[in-house]
C-alpha cells in the first residue's frame, strides 16, 4: 500500500478555562490510539482564568517536525475574539466549528462552517457548561471524520478523572448527535 | 520529499500501549528518575513547574527526597549539598530562578560537585512572558556565573530527547564532577508527543567513582587522576574539605598561584581535553547543501520544516543542530559549514548562536552569514525561514 502524505494541523482556540488544552490532549491520545504520529502544543497567557488560550494538535502519518498550527485544517472557536484572531489561516478547505454562545459575527462565508451554541446547549442538556469543550470536540470529530469514535472514547477515559469519565462520554455522545442532525431541522 | 516508509507491522494491543503522550517536562522527570537522581530540590517556576511536580510524586515513592524550597537560591544550594552527600541531585527553573542560581552554579563547579540544574527558558528579561518561549538564556548557560569555568549544557529538541538529555545531563555531572545545565524551550517543555517506551529503556547510567584508598590518603581532587578522581561522599569515613574559595588537592583554601593555576587549568581541561565525548550534533540534510541553516532546540524543528519545503522545491538546504551547545561543537561546524556558500542562523533571541557562527567562519563575507531573530515570544515559522532561503539562493 502506497501511503501519501498526510499531516492536519487542528487549532482549538477560546478563553483560559474553558478545556481547550484538555480537550487537545484528549484528541492527540485519540490520534494515537489510531497510530499517527501526533504533536500537542499550547499557548496561553500568565492568568489560569481568562485570557486567549488555544491548543494545537498536529496529527500525521510521518515526522512532524514544526509542532504547531499555521494553516488550520479544522478550527474551533468558541469565544469572538479567538475566531477573529485565526479565522484568515484557516485553509481553502478548511472547516470551521463555532460556539455561537461566544460568537457572534463570523467575517467568512463558507459551505465549511460549522454553528452551535454549544455552551448553551451544554448548560441545558447537561446541566453543566464545563463539557463544552469535550461536546464540541466531538461534534468536530464527527464532522471531519478525524478518529473514530472508540478512539475518542478511549482518549476521554485516558485523560479526565474517574468521576467526570460518566459525564465526558454523555457530552461525547450529545456532540455525535448534534453533528448528525446539524442541519436537518430548524 | 523523502518519504519514509512504516514497517508493516500487525496491530497488537500491547503494542499500542506502549506508546504514550508525554509531555516534555514529565520527559526530564522521568530521565530524572531513570539516571538515578534520588534528591530534588526546587522551587516551581512556570514553564518548569510540572518537573517539580511530578517529582514530588516520583521520587518519594522510590524512597527518595523531594524538597520544596524557599527560593532558587536555597534549591540549588540544597542540592550541591546533597551531591556532597553522595545523592544525585537535580534542580529545575526558569529565567528568574535561573539567575539566581548563576552564584551557586559558579560554587559547584570550583568545588566539582556533580548536579543538573534544568531550565526551561521562557522570554525575558526579568518575569518577561512567562508563559511564551524564547531562547534568551543561550549565554547565560556558558556565562552566567561570574569566574572564568567551562560550561556543559545540552540541548534537545523533542520530547523523547528530553529524556535522553536528562539522562545524559546527570551522566556527564557525575562522570567529569560538574554543574551540568539542561536547556529546554517553553513549547517543548509543554507539548506532548507519541512515544514508544520501549525506546525508553535503553538507557545507561554512569555513577561518580568511589574512594578505595585508606582515608587518611584520599584527596578530594587527586591531581594525578585527572577529573576521574574518586569522590567520597560526606559520612563515609573520609574527611575532606569544600570550599568556594580557590583550593589545593586536599580542599583547603590556598592563594599559592601555583596551586591556584592547577585548579583552573583543571577545571578546563577536563571539559577541552574530553569534546569528543561531550559534543552531539545533528547534520540534516547536509550532505549537498549550499545553505545551511544553525538552529537549536525547538528552532530546530521550525528549520527541518523548512527543509523539507525547500528541498520539496529543489533547493539544497540543510541544517546543523547541536544537542550540546556547551562546550560550542567547533571543529564539527567548522568543517561541516565547509562547503556551503550561506549559513542562516535562526534563533529566539537576539542574536547569541549568531556570534559563535561568526567566529567560526572567517573566510565567508559578513552577508553570508543571515540571521533569522525572533523576540515576540512566538515560535519562528518554517515559513519564515523558507522566505530567508529564498531571498539568499
Amino acid at each position: 500500500m502506497s501511503k501519501t502524505y498526510m499531516r492536519k494541523e487542528i487549532r482549538l482556540s477560546g478563553s483560559g478555562g474553558q478545556g481547550l488544552i484538555l480537550a487537545g490532549i484528549i484528541l492527540a491520545r485519540a490520534a494515537v490510539q489510531e497510530r499517527y504520529r501526533v504533536a500537542q502544543s499550547q499557548s496561553y497567557g500568565p492568568e489560569s482564568r481568562g485570557g486567549a488560550s488555544r491548543a494545537d494538535v498536529i496529527i500525521s502519518n510521518d515526522d512532524i517536525h514544526f509542532p504547531e498550527a499555521t494553516h488550520f485544517d479544522v478550527l474551533l472557536a468558541l469565544t469572538q475574539e479567538s475566531c477573529d484572531k485565526y479565522l484568515f489561516d484557516l485553509k481553502d478547505k478548511g472547516i470551521l466549528i463555532a460556539d455561537t454562545t461566544g460568537v457572534k459575527n463570523i467575517a467568512l462565508d463558507s459551505s465549511n462552517i460549522y454553528e452551535l451554541p454549544f455552551t448553551d446547549i451544554a448548560a441545558e442538556k447537561l446541566g453543566t457548561i464545563l463539557p463544552t469543550n469535550i461536546l464540541s470536540l466531538a461534534f468536530l470529530v464527527r464532522k471531519t471524520g478525524l478518529v473514530s469514535e472508540a478512539s475518542l472514547r478511549k482518549g476521554i477515559e485516558q485523560s479526565v478523572k474517574p468521576h467526570y469519565i460518566k459525564l465526558n462520554l454523555k457530552a461525547m455522545k450529545l456532540g455525535f448527535k448534534l453533528a448528525d442532525d446539524y442541519g436537518k431541522t430548524d | 520529499m523523502p518519504k519514509k516508509t512504516t514497517k508493516k507491522t500487525t496491530k497488537k494491543t500491547e503494542e499500542l500501549d506502549s506508546i504514550v503522550l508525554m509531555q516534555g517536562n514529565e520527559a526530564v522527570a522521568r530521565g530524572a528518575v531513570d539516571a538515578g537522581v534520588n534528591f530534588f530540590a526546587g522551587y516551581p517556576i512556570t514553564p518548569s513547574t510540572e518537573i517539580a511536580e511530578i517529582l514530588s510524586r516520583e521520587l518519594p515513592l522510590r524512597g527518595a527526597a523531594f524538597i520544596q524550597m524557599e527560593d532558587e537560591i536555597a534549591s540549588i544550594c540544597a542540592i550541591i549539598g546533597a551531591s556532597l552527600a553522595g545523592a544525585k541531585a537535580m534542580t529545575a527553573t526558569s529565567g528568574p530562578g535561573f539567575s539566581l542560581m548563576q552564584e551557586a552554579i559558579g560554587y559547584a563547579k570550583i568545588t566539582e560537585t556533580p548536579c543538573v540544574v534544568v531550565n526551561v527558558m521562557r522570554a525575558g528579561p526579568s518575569t518577561g512572558l512567562p508563559t511564551s518561549p524564547s531562547q534568551g538564556d543561550i549565554m547565560q548557560s556558558r556565562w552566567g556565573s561570574h569566574g572564568d569555568a567551562p560550561a556543559i549544557v545540552l540541548y534537545p529538541d523533542s520530547v523523547k530527547e528530553s529524556y535522553e538529555l536528562a539522562i545524559r545531563a546527570v551522566n556527564l555531572s557525575e562522570k567529569y564532577r560538574t554543574c551540568v545545565v539542561l536547556l529546554l524551550d517553553e513549547v517543548l517543555g509543554h507539548m506532548r508527543e507519541a512515544v514508544r517506551l520501549p525506546d525508553l529503556r535503553k538507557h545507561r547510567v554512569i555513577n561518580r567513582i568511589k574512594p578505595t584508598v585508606p582515608p587518611e590518603w584520599y584527596k578530594h581532587y587527586d591531581e594525578n587522576q585527572k577529573y576521574l578522581s574518586p569522590v567520597a561522599s560526606f559520612g563515609e569515613g573520609y574527611r575532606f574539605h569544600v570550599t568556594g574559595l580557590a583550593h589545593d588537592a586536599t580542599g583547603f583554601p590556598t592563594g599559592r598561584p601555583a596551586e591556584v593555576a592547577d585548579m583552573m587549568a583543571r577545571l578546563k581541561k577536563k571539559i577541552t581535553s574530553n569534546i569528543r565525548d561531550l559534543v552531539q550534533i545533528e547534520s540534516f540534510h547536509m550532505e549537498d547543501a549550499k545553505i545551511a541553516i544553525f538552529a537549536a532546540g525547538i528552532t530546530a524543528r521550525s528549520a527541518k520544516s523548512a527543509v523539507m519545503m525547500a528541498r520539496a522545491e529543489g533547493l539544497k538546504v540543510g541544517l546543523l543542530r547541536p544537542l550540546t551547545i556547551w562546550p560550542f561543537p567547533d571543529d564539527a561546524v567548522r568543517k561541516m559549514l565547509k562547503n556551503v556558500e550561506t549559513v542562516i542562523v535562526a534563533e529566539l533571541n537576539q542574536g547569541q548562536f549568531l556570534r559563535e557562527i561568526a567566529r567560526l567562519i572567517k573566510d565567508k563575507d559578513d552577508s553570508d552569514i543571515v540571521p533569522v531573530r525572533r523576540v515576540d515570544g512566538e515560535l519562528i515559522t518554517p515559513a519564515q525561514i523558507l522566505r530567508i532561503i529564498k531571498e539568499v539562493n
